[in-house]
């Protein structure tokens, strides 16, 4: 590849990079949501339907 | 209309008055532009010319009104004076713009000293650039009181005013710099004139949101 | 939602639209008579450099409207949009730079005036960033975020105006790049390159959105399930 090429594919190669680098941050960010969902699922489930409303 | 000047000079009045009780940040401001003066004598290789010593004024002009503006808004925040300012029944913005006048003031006073100092040590200063001092004053004052008023909400305070203030403050340094060095002086008096009234405007206006919870 | 039954319609869009970018960038346009190869940057760096700018005003626009009505929703939508802005910014000048060297032989020029613009943003928008992390969350926050993103757009003219001006008495060595003798292919496929990259921003935004709404959300319904 002449330079002038190599300094194109580096441009193009950048812009990639950086999807796919915010690509990987988003994902890490989807496993915690998918923590923390089942945290709460989990805590929805004992605290149970049957939970009484404090306005008694 | 008359009740929104009466207030704004009020409050410039009450801070001039406070400072001149407790003179402590402009003896601060006047030495440390002094001090900053002499630093540069020493970072300019020989022979630079007076071109670099007008760049270095603008610097020096520039954090000596971050030391300035850093101080601003500690009166109101130590004593709660803040709340009472914002339930008052005057203008948000007349609190903004006391409190831009008087950082004018206290600006100005240390330049009557600072200015001729820089005369002394390194080279004149022509019309347009005592001009483009008044106009780039009248910014650093407007941007930099709101500003401050932003950075003293933040918990990390001091750290973070030249971070928001500098790169709004680039505009001003090219239009001081200008006026001090270039032959067309008067384009960059003008520029900073722009600048003074988008800004200005633009702080008048926002400041009710940035001072209210 | 209706809105987010169209959203994997307008990522699929972002796909085609890149893909046809690609075709147009490599295989359709002609090359650069006087740059050669090197002036295929072109065609990314701008049209990043003026997706930057549009993220840059939708965060103003945002901004604005949570001034006005004070929903919370646009905290987060300009919060979103700045942040697009500042990942399209860097890319500018990290494109920018590589092009200057394919161009000029330097990493960094200062008679870029579109570059030093960016430098200056980046500078001011990161502050932004650091504004937001030191301030607790809720509306103050919201309110000072806001009105710092219009100071952000006021900016942009006002700091290219001054960046031309200081040309004048900085006198930096001046690397000409022939202008935009561009043919109606090579425009067609700038133009298609741009609307690509629009499209990516696009999805971009809404993808992180997304993710800061269910933060959000996930946040009220812990409070709700621990409360009582």
């Amino acid at each position: 590849m002449s330079s002038g090429e190599k300094y194109v594919a580096a441009a193009y190669a950048v812009v990639l990079l950086a999807v796919l680098v915010w690509v990987a941050i988003i994902g890490a960010k989807l496993v915690r949501l998918d923590r923390e969902t089942a945290e709460l699922a989990a805590l929805a489930r004992r605290t149970g339907p049957g939970r009484s409303s404090d306005d008694g | 209309m008359s009740t929104y000047a009466a207030d704004v000079a009020a409050l410039a009045r009450k801070d001039l008055r406070l400072e001149l009780r407790a003179r402590d940040t402009l003896p601060a401001m006047l030495l440390f532009v002094l001090a900053t003066l002499v630093v540069f004598h020493f970072a300019l290789p020989a022979g630079s010319g007076d071109d670099p010593a007008y760049g270095l004024l603008w610097v020096a002009l520039v954090f000596t009104a971050l030391l300035g503006l850093g101080r601003a808004w500690v009166p109101e925040r130590e004593n709660a004076a803040l709340d009472g300012l914002v339930l008052a029944p005057c203008d948000r913005s007349a609190i903004w713009l006391g409190k831009a006048l008087a950082t004018l003031a206290f600006l100005a006073a240390a330049e009557v000293v600072a200015l001729p100092a820089f005369a002394l040590f390194f080279a004149p200063l022509r019309s347009t650039a005592l001009a483009g001092v008044v106009l780039a004053d009248i910014g650093i004052c407007t941007v930099g009181s709101l500003v401050s008023a932003m950075a003293a909400s933040s918990r990390t305070r001091e750290l973070i005013l030249p971070l928001l203030f500098l790169p709004l403050a680039i505009p001003l340094i090219v239009g001081g710099v200008g006026s001090s060095v270039s032959p067309h002086g008067g384009k960059y008096l003008l520029f900073l004139a722009l600048y003074d009234g988008v800004f200005s405007i633009l702080s008048w206006a926002s400041f009710e949101y940035v001072v209210t919870e | 939602m209706s809105v987010a039954k169209s959203f994997p319609a307008r990522a699929f869009g972002a796909v085609g639209l890149m893909a046809a970018a690609m075709v147009m960038v490599f295989f359709v346009a002609p090359e650069d008579a006087d740059q050669g190869i090197s002036q295929k940057i072109f065609y990314f760096h701008v049209p990043i450099a003026l997706t930057a700018y549009a993220c840059f005003g939708t965060g103003a626009w945002k901004a604005l409207r949570l001034l006005w009505t004070r929903e919370e929703r646009y905290d987060l939508e300009s919060y979103t949009a700045v942040h697009q802005g500042t990942i399209f910014g860097a890319l500018t000048l990290i494109t920018g730079s590589i092009w200057a060297k394919a161009s000029w032989g330097v990493w960094w020029t200062w008679s870029s005036n579109q570059l030093v613009l960016f430098l200056v943003l980046f500078l001011f928008y990161c502050a932004y960033f650091m504004l937001r992390f030191s301030l607790e969350p809720g509306p103050r926050r919201a309110r000072l975020s806001a009105v710092y993103a219009l100071f952000g757009v006021a900016l942009i003219p006002v700091s290219f105006l001054a960046i031309r001006l200081a040309n004048d008495f900085i006198h930096p060595t001046v690397f000409t790049r022939h202008g935009a003798q561009m043919t109606h292919t090579m425009f067609a496929a700038f133009c298609v390159s741009w609307a690509a990259l629009l499209a990516l921003a696009h999805v971009m935004y809404r993808i992180e959105l997304l993710g800061k709404r269910i933060d959000a959300n996930l946040r009220d319904l812990r409070e709700a399930l621990t409360a009582a």
